[in-house]
């Protein structure tokens, strides 16, 4: 059986889910992949419906400072530091980046919901670190599951690192999760059906984090 | 551990599959889509669509073609072919593309792979390279238009230039091995390789799944690229994997793809 339409099917009720829309990066395949999925996606920055989804996306390709420019001329940094109190949200590769406090990508603060920094991946192999790894986690359902990765900045593992994938040596955090809060590094979007099943957990469940997973 | 990545090539001329010996000789082998789909299911970690359309037309065909695509598979997607100017780029990333490679245009103006990288980032712009050997020179010397063009640009100064300029990666083919079925151009990758960081896919010449472990065995590029020998299904992507894993080369192993999952 075909894994991805067992993983939309089990799903009884398409979720709303809002993208955050801050004018950064190529969001379609997200959307693609979350309609897949049975969900009903706007990509938008309208307050009223960021506030009425299910679940909101923070989608991100790009510069850190530059991101974080945008959140704030648009006037979301305060709502979804609101909303993220109340409803899942995810991050999605640099969206990930962003729940953090720092970075060193143009050396500006993060949304910091998340502590931690953003530092350069340091390592001999090419930079970015481009293609499928796998991740390693406790979570038997996550551990050895290869994802599609591309980026040249990394979270090192902290407290609420749920996975990592190691890139020549460097630890990077793959999964991170704090309550209802969760950032996805790699692309779940383009990791064929392993991909879409966590995409398809994390919109509509979420992961156990790290302290309970190890019983 | 980063994975070796296999990557079918589909040439596509208005909308269809066709299948390219020397960059000669096209003849219809099926729907792209389709084939994508297969190739998917197979265990491919990423796809290229190469579009060989000589007309607007055949290049519009080519969005719908990425747009089908998109909505039904969720692994890389790079489209190379006809792309002259950033807009270009724009449009195939808007139907669903996940990268582009450019060739002859970023010979012909090599800002084009600034402008592309600094509008939607390096990890949108492969650098397309082919290569050829100038036997006097003893040198290689980038090919444009299909192959049928030799330059003045060694390759060796161009993939440099191309990182610089932003380039995310290098698809690298050799115009000798192109077709031949007669193994990787060892030499060439591993020359590119090293005068580059970022990652490079080897293209041209692989004949059978041996040629990949070879490859990987002998070079440090990323990934490699074949066509001829997936469409005629003398091998498969599976087979090539369980025989790279087999060989202790890291490989994404798929359900579909690879029986011996460990």
């Amino acid at each position: 059986m075909n894994t991805r339409e067992t993983a939309a099917a089990e799903l009884t009720d398409g979720r709303r889910i809002a993208i955050v829309d801050y004018g950064l990066g190529n969001v379609a395949n997200v959307r693609r992949a979350l309609e897949f999925l049975g969900h009903r996606v706007e990509l938008t920055k309208d307050p009223d419906v960021l506030r009425g989804a299910d679940v909101l996306i923070l989608p991100g390709v790009g510069h850190f400072a530059d991101a974080m420019k945008r959140l704030e001329a648009d006037g979301l940094i305060p709502l979804l530091t609101e909303l993220k109190e109340e409803k899942p949200f995810i991050g999605i590769c640099l969206g990930m980046q962003l729940l953090f406090e720092h970075s060193e990508e143009g050396d500006v603060d993060g949304l910091g919901f998340i502590p931690g920094a953003i530092t350069r991946i340091e390592t001999r192999l090419p930079v970015p670190h481009l293609g499928w790894n796998a991740l390693a986690s406790d979570r038997p359902e996550l551990d050895g599951k290869d994802m599609y990765f591309i980026h040249t900045y990394k979270a090192a593992p902290g407290p609420h690192t749920v996975a990592t994938a190691d890139y020549g040596g460097e630890t990077v955090t793959a999964l991170v999760q704090s309550g209802q809060l969760i950032g996805i590094q790699f692309h779940p979007e383009k990791s064929g059906d392993a991909g879409l099943i966590l995409l398809q957990q994390a919109v509509t469940g979420g992961f156990r984090e790290k302290e309970e997973a190890s019983e | 551990m980063i994975k070796k990545r296999i990557i079918p090539c589909l040439d596509v001329k208005d909308g269809r599959v066709v299948k390219g010996i020397n960059f000669k000789g096209l003849r219809d082998v099926g729907d792209p889509v389709e084939m994508a789909a297969r190739y998917n299911a197979a265990g491919a970690d990423e796809l290229v669509f190469l579009d060989v359309s000589a007309t607007d037309e055949g290049h519009d065909l080519m969005l719908d073609v990425i747009k089908r695509t998109a909505e039904v598979l969720f692994i890389p997607l790079a489209i190379g072919g006809g792309i002259r100017t950033a807009d270009d780029i724009g449009r195939l990333l808007k139907a669903g593309a996940d990268k582009v490679s450019i060739n002859s245009a970023a010979l012909a103006r090599p800002e084009l792979i600034r402008e592309a990288a600094e509008r939607f980032g390096s990890q949108c712009v492969c650098l397309s390279v082919d290569a050829g050997w100038d036997e006097e020179a003893q040198d290689w010397f980038c090919f444009t238009h299909g192959g049928k063009k030799k330059t003045d640009i060694r390759v060796l100064d161009w993939v440099t230039e191309g990182e610089k300029l932003g380039a995310g990666e290098i698809l690298l083919t050799s115009m000798e091995g192109d077709g031949t079925k007669d193994g990787f151009d060892l030499p060439l990758l591993k020359a590119v390789e090293k005068a580059v960081t970022i990652p490079v896919i080897a293209s041209g010449g692989a004949g059978s799944a041996d040629d990949f472990v070879e490859l990987f065995r002998e070079t440090d590029v990323s990934a490699g690229l074949a066509a001829s020998i997936f469409h005629n299904e003398e091998t498969t992507v599976g087979e090539v994997k369980s025989l790279l894993s087999d060989a202790g080369i890291p490989v994404r192993l798929t359900a579909g793809g690879v029986p011996n999952e460990a």
